[in-house]
């Protein structure tokens, strides 16, 4: 799913189940490595209570500053409109799923 | 569980030694940091043969990468710690048995294995101060075509004298308000043409002779202490540090011999001084750092394991080159 600054309050703040941000641009190496990964786990969690969620930080410059985005990619995990963890940099998929079931089991 | 090999590092050369060690039914874990390495922060590949179309590094990584889990390799994303090398007399490999391989270290688990390909290129260096590491991407940065446009309008340092300094404080300039270009030697050492482009860009100021002592601020980088004749404080909003790449082996020297640029010493075919540890890529002392290069030293390396793995009884069975696993 696509985040804009119009839709971040809806689907993000607003959202009853966690949802994971990566905050990305189209520009930028590293976070083209990370996105598959993101595509991955989309498919692989489709069952499970949260969302996977992408933000161009590029058409969405408010939010990312909003949550001090300075570095990309970066992931944030929302749980009811709070931020609760934030990863920089390209991340394990194995350990970012361990996380996300972590978090909706409990 | 023991490895046949584990590969550290997944660039081009840690990727094609995960490709050409999982196809040949070795039992591959590639352990690295990131994935793509330097490539993948390249915007547009020109010289990879065969490969048309100008694809930027990262395209290109994701590439390596998908061929080489295709065949079999893992992959994992942590950082290696340490290295214990088999207690002597060393090395009775057959079948992986009593516990006579590598340990492999990372900050989260212990991996065992037969033999080992390093192949972490370089990492960029740093500076070395205090606030530098508190502030890695809360406003201190070493990738300016990353990390650039979060500084719409603000005010930055880049630290460098050299064409990856002077390249970002020119990109830089597009795009900050204000850049300090910081350099602790008396001139640069970057190309004429970028040196002309600084002079030209209104909004650099270029500080000489000058060294950054602390990076500070709240929750993110706020102010920089320089020193030259005498300290003062600067405020910024960011801090590109830009004073090249090295290899990160201080950690190997007690394993591996290390030349004084830091380089894994190898022989033509990827060997390192330490039986059972091979090596591919920019991490090498071979001449060249180059993706096509780091890709057929990284096949090398992973054939050169496989045959140390076939000499010493270790093989778990022969399979041929297109033995693909799915």
């Amino acid at each position: 799913m696509q985040l804009t600054d119009q839709n971040f309050d809806s689907e993000v703040l607003k959202s009853d189940v966690p949802v994971l941000v990566d905050f990305f641009a189209p520009w930028c190496g590293p976070c083209q490595m990370m996105g598959p990964i993101i595509d991955e786990l989309t498919e692989e969690l489709k069952d499970k209570k949260l969302k996977l969620a992408k933000l161009n930080v590029d058409e969405s410059p408010k939010t990312a500053g909003k949550y001090n985005v300075m570095s990309i990619p970066t992931i944030i995990i929302f749980k009811a409109g709070e931020p609760t963890e934030t990863l920089t940099g390209v991340q394990n998929k194995e350990e970012l799923k361990k996380k996300l079931e972590e978090l909706v089991n409990n | 569980m023991i490895y046949d090999v584990i590969i550290i590092g997944a660039g081009a050369g840690g990727l094609t030694a995960g490709l050409y060690s999982s196809r040949r039914n070795l039992k591959t874990l590639v352990i690295s940091k990131d994935l793509g390495g330097q490539t993948a922060i390249a915007t547009e590949i020109e010289n990879y043969p065969g490969v048309l179309g100008q694809p930027n590094g990262a395209k290109l990584m994701q590439d390596f990468k998908k061929q080489a889990i295709s065949f079999g390799a893992e992959i994992k994303l942590e950082l290696v710690n340490s290295i214990e090398p088999p207690a002597p007399p060393a090395l009775s490999l057959s079948n992986g048995s009593n516990d006579s391989g590598f340990v492999v270290k990372t900050e989260k688990e212990k991996y065992e294995t037969k033999t080992i390909i390093l192949a972490f290129g370089l990492s960029h260096r740093e500076l070395g101060v205090k606030g530098e590491k508190e502030f890695a991407a809360k406003g201190v940065a070493y990738c300016a075509t990353c990390d650039a446009p979060f500084f719409k309008q603000k005010t930055v340092a880049v630290v460098g004298g050299g064409n990856s300094g002077l390249d970002a404080a020119e990109l830089l300039s597009g795009i900050a308000k204000k850049v300090y270009l910081i350099h602790r030697g008396e001139s640069f050492t970057a190309e004429s043409v970028l040196q002309k482009n600084i002079q030209k860009a209104e909004n650099i100021e270029v500080l000489l002779n000058s060294e950054i002592k602390e990076i500070k601020g709240q929750t993110k980088v706020e102010s920089i202490i320089i020193a030259n004749a005498k300290e003062k404080e600067i405020k910024v909003d960011g801090v590109f540090v830009q004073i090249g790449y090295a290899p990160k082996t201080d950690w190997l020297k007690d394993l591996v011999k290390i030349n004084q640029k830091g380089e894994v010493i190898t022989d033509e075919n990827c060997r390192t001084s330490h039986p059972g540890i091979f090596a591919a890529g920019d991490v090498t002392d071979a001449p060249y750092k180059q993706i096509v290069i780091s890709a057929g030293e990284g096949a090398k390396a992973a054939l050169q394991a496989y045959d140390y793995i076939k000499r010493n009884g270790g093989l778990n069975k022969e399979t041929p080159d297109w033995g693909r696993n799915k």
